[in-house]
């Protein structure tokens, strides 16, 4: 007698589990394909508002090679590089590297260089720096970050790739230091990283795609 | 018997407030109210949460057995704040990206589960629903309010950013109320949200405590009826 209660109660909970999971799946069934479109749709609209859409005639979110350089790019993990290229040429690439030393752990970028190593424009993809103080790096929140536009490796040189506070050339703002200093930094590192592979990041993608693994783990 | 809906309103909106009175859910409450879409967006979700977990709760009360009661009324809490997470990462993506990691948190306010036990493991299927939604308005109010009171005084704007929730036509609702404000930094942070709920709740008492004075005037006019002692 009591077994046999025991087992109505624990098939009721199965049967529970079952129906919630069977909700579950069905919403995910059919909802999943307007996500992925949604996460594309928004990487398309932050890669077009660096490299506007008139100055490539590729696919940008496929044209991509994977690179890897804890060093530079403050990430053990693969970094995805986007290329834009025109009639076959290359018109720029855009990095995504991380800045570690945020104020509140990573601060993701994106980061557009041209052909000639000028920078097309930075964005802040994903931070969790202070509300208010900090956030001022997000181009939500102020243009601080297209004071970068038309720099170079070379152009202001290691010492002028600092926040004023560091004797550098670019602002920090009130009460924050940290966080504009990382990105700095990184977009720094990130342009010294496109300085050392610049052959493989413009190269034609035919020549990739017969050596794939050449470019990956260098550097 | 017949429920009584005005009570189950009255109780949702102000006497039994989730928020207010019986302080549920201050996780997701306290964090997310910087704004007043945010705290419209996680509200909105915390009413679908409230009504559909009510409901359902309801319509299996009379065959389900006491002893597995709470992990069934869990199963079902999860799975619906699960469907409503990947529904709004489909429709709503932006706003998703803003609440992020409080929906799936929905699942651990605590209102959701008080209620399926207190109210909706007792009541039939209609007057179940009506009080989930009412509790969900009444957090949701609670959540609009602090977000309100937060963004006015941290960044001098009110329904910034309307479009994450409205769409692209609703852009330019949000409207900047005090011109070059530098800002409150204290609203925004979490200390600025204790020190709002603390607040509302000190209003909502005062208002109250007035109520009951006034009501018991009209029962004994002139003071002559109440004992001296």
């Amino acid at each position: 007698m009591l077994l046999r209660h025991m087992f109505t109660t624990a098939s009721f909970l199965g049967l529970f589990a079952v129906i919630g999971t069977a909700l579950v799946a069905l919403t995910f069934v059919n909802t999943e394909q307007r996500i992925a479109d949604n996460e594309l749709h928004a990487l398309l609209r932050s890669l077009h508002d660096l490299v506007p859409p008139r100055l490539h005639d590729n696919d940008i979110t496929e044209d991509t090679l994977t690179i890897r350089d804890p060093d530079l790019l403050g990430t053990g993990k693969p970094v995805t590089v986007y290329q834009a290229r025109k009639y076959g040429h290359p018109v720029a690439v855009i990095l995504a590297p991380t800045a570690p030393d945020g104020y509140n752990g990573d601060i993701k970028l994106l980061v557009a260089i041209d052909q000639y190593g000028l920078l097309m424009g930075v964005r802040v993809v994903n931070h969790r720096e202070t509300p208010g103080l900090g956030d001022s790096i997000d181009s939500e929140h102020s243009d601080w970050i297209e004071s970068f536009n038309g720099y170079s490796y070379d152009n202001p040189g290691s010492l002028g790739w600092r926040v004023e506070k560091d004797g550098g050339i670019f602002d920090q703002f009130t009460g924050a230091t940290i966080s504009p200093r990382a990105v700095v930094k990184a977009v720094h590192k990130a342009l010294e990283y496109f300085e050392a592979h610049k052959d493989t990041l413009l190269a034609p993608p035919q020549s990739r795609a017969k050596n794939p693994e050449t470019h990956t783990d260098e550097g | 018997m017949k429920a009584d809906y005005s009570k189950i309103t009255r109780d949702g909106l102000w006497n039994n407030n989730p928020a207010l009175v019986q302080i549920l859910g201050l996780c997701p409450l306290l964090a997310v109210t910087n704004s007043v879409i945010n705290g419209l967006g996680l509200g909105v979700a915390t009413l679908l949460t409230l009504a559909l977990s009510n409901l359902s709760v309801s319509l299996i009360r009379n065959v389900i057995r006491p002893e597995i009661r709470i992990p069934v009324f869990v199963l079902i809490i999860a799975a619906i704040v699960t469907a409503i997470e990947l529904a709004m990462n489909a429709y709503f993506y932006d706003l998703y990206k803003v609440l992020g990691i409080f929906i799936p948190l929905i699942v651990t306010n605590c209102s959701i589960i008080a209620r399926a036990e207190a109210f909706a493991a007792k009541n039939p299927p209609f007057p179940a629903l009506v009080d989930g939604l009412m509790m969900g308005l009444g957090f949701t109010l609670v959540l609009v309010v602090l977000g309100a009171m937060r963004e006015l005084l941290g960044h001098g704007t009110l329904l910034a950013n309307a479009q994450l929730m409205f769409g692209e036509a609703a852009r330019d609702l949000g409207v900047t109320v005090i011109e070059n404000y530098q800002g409150l930094l204290l609203a925004i942070l979490p200390p600025g949200a204790f020190i709002g709920l603390g607040l509302l709740i000190a209003i909502k008492n005062v208002i109250d405590n007035r109520r009951a004075l006034r009501a018991s005037r009209v029962a004994a006019p002139h003071g002559e009826a109440l004992p001296v002692t």
